[in-house]
């Protein structure tokens, strides 16, 4: 299987001396979707931010499909926790955003196609203050997708919608990714979130970002958030979640030492 | 009932203008009547008739127009300026450091306080008035550009970076539309600004224009034509102002609340 994201060494100071990330080695393979779990301010939108070009690393390097990222890579998309739709910009042409290079004709059939797949098509001519906060969260979804990206990143697209939507919403990103099947790195501070939709299980240790954990989810999909294999996947999960939260002995010993 | 309710709807429209008519009625009689003298308010119809005479005579169309091509010259000279120093200083943080201190620091100046000085630069020519209204409308088209610029939302700009647009795209596509409300709202303060100082600045030294029109008329006590400038004035600054709402309301369909902004400057 190809290697769609290659990350390694992978280490972000910012320029205040804030140590986001300090090393860290990943391989995602084309078409698997990885969700990145953490406590808050281990550096989980410090990593999608550097991999979608947005921050120069500190140290250490990302690939993707083979490709050196050193700024917004065309095969790469990212989602946000808010839509920012342009709220200038009609349903449709928000959605055609990132197709400018296209001729009109044929943007406009991609931005059809991603619309009905979203199920916006009747709001097509709508502006994004008439859309609710999961119908906005779609359209995002479909501007990102309507690219075509080999690596999609999502960092929380969920998190500000009520949770009968968010559950929805998780459902239909599946439906989507099997349409193309990008490869997914999807943060989330939702476990049962990461466990409907990854195929693998990242947990980051904070103060600076690591890599602590990766579990694998071995569940046939669709998922059945009642089953109790997922009850399981779950128990095993939260204590790896909470592993991680726990005070970091090993640096707070070499701290002692440093200081001896 | 349908009946009814138009007539209520017809009485509903026509009670605003009793008043206003009866006024101006009453005003008549009273002008006729010698009541009120002629010296302090002249009859409606005499108005009327100075609008008609004038009107005919060429008189008018001439004023009006050489007033118009002042504040319009005016505007676009010192509207374009301030809109292009709102958009450098919006966009280059060298530029604000150089230039914002200073144009806050001349901004202070009320600009009808330099008239003296204008007057000596350019005596009562064309170019003391543009001059004036360049200065009087710079000021809020740059306040309002670079203020519009500033407050773009940052989450739309990244969102642009990630598809991969370059500085002028992003400028083009995110940051100049995102910027238009507050820009269309310094326009509409530059457009009652301009009007303001044309008026002062066309009564204090002219030789044509609709100010210079009502000073003569008043040096010949001719108070008919006198409230007919200031007539004109009004409809004139009324017809900026209707122009500016359509075009905020054209170009900001999308957004319900589009009158946001910064105050005049
Ligand atoms: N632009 C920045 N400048 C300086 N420090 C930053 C910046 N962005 C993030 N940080 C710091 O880097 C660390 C990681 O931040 P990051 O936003 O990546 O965390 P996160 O895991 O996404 O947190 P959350 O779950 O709350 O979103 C934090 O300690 C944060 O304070
Ligand atoms: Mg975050």
């Amino acid at each position: 299987m190809s290697v769609a994201l290659e990350i390694s060494g992978l280490a972000k100071t910012y320029p205040n001396g804030q140590r986001a990330l300090g090393g860290i080695d990943l391989t995602v393979p084309a078409g698997e979707i990885l969700a990145i779990v953490g406590g808050s301010g281990c550096g989980k939108s410090t990593l999608l931010r550097l991999i979608a070009g947005l921050e120069t690393p500190s140290a250490g390097l990302v690939r993707v499909g083979g490709d050196l990222v050193g700024g917004p890579h065309p095969a790469v998309g990212l989602v946000f926790q808010e839509p920012r739709l342009l709220p200038w910009l009609s349903v449709a042409d928000n959605v055609g955003f990132g197709l400018a290079a296209l001729a009109a004709g044929e943007r406009a059939a991609r931005v059809g196609t991603a619309l009905e797949r979203v199920g916006l098509t009747a709001h097509a001519n709508a502006w994004p203050r008439e859309l609710s906060g999961g119908q906005a969260q779609r359209a995002a979804l479909a501007r990102a997708l309507v690219t075509r990206p080999q690596v999609l990143l999502l960092d929380e697209p969920f998190s500000a919608l009520d949770a009968l939507t968010r559950t929805t919403l998780q459902d239909h990103l599946l439906e989507l990714w099997a349409f193309e099947r990008p490869t997914l790195v999807l943060v989330t501070h939702d476990i049962e979130e990461a466990l409907v939709l990854a195929d693998r299980v990242v947990t980051l240790r904070p103060r600076p970002g690591r890599v602590d954990d990766i579990q694998a989810v071995v569940l046939s999909r669709p998922r059945d958030r009642d089953s109790h294999n997922f009850e399981v996947h779950k128990r095993r999960l939260r204590a790896a979640l909470n592993q991680s939260l726990a005070p970091d002995t090993l640096a707070s010993d070499s701290l002692t030492a440093a200081a001896l | 009932m349908s009946r009814a309710l138009s007539g209520r709807a017809l009485r509903r429209g026509l009670v605003p203008w009793l008043l206003p008519l009866a006024l101006l009625l009453g005003w008549e009689v009273a002008a006729k009547a010698g009541w009120l003298s002629a010296r302090v308010l002249p009859a409606p119809s005499d108005i009327a008739v100075a609008f008609w005479t004038t009107l005919k005579d060429g008189s008018l169309p001439h004023h009006v127009s050489i007033s118009a091509e002042r504040a319009f010259l005016g505007l676009v000279i010192g509207g374009g300026l301030g809109f292009a120093l709102g958009l450098i200083n919006g966009a280059l943080p060298v530029a604000e450091d150089i230039l914002d201190s200073s144009l806050q620091m001349l901004r202070n100046v009320p600009h009808l306080a330099i008239i003296p000085m204008v007057i000596l630069w350019f005596g009562i020519g064309e170019e003391a008035k543009v001059f004036l209204v360049a200065v009087g409308v710079l000021f809020p088209m740059y306040l309002n550009t670079f203020h519009g610029i500033r407050s773009v939302d940052r989450g739309l700009v990244e969102m642009g970076r990630v598809y991969g647009l370059g500085p002028v795209a992003l400028y083009l596509r995110v940051i100049l539309p995102g910027a238009l409300p507050a820009i269309l709202v310094g326009l509409r303060y530059a457009l009652g600004i301009m009007w303001l100082t044309l008026i002062v600045a066309e009564t204090i030294s002219a030789s044509s224009g609709i100010g210079y029109m009502t000073m003569n008329a008043r040096e010949f006590l001719q108070t008919d034509m006198v409230l007919l400038g200031i007539i004109v004035y009004a409809l004139l600054g009324k017809l900026a102002d209707i122009a500016s709402r359509w075009l905020e309301r054209r170009a900001l369909d999308w957004n319900p609340a589009y009158r946001t902004g910064l105050e005049a400057a």
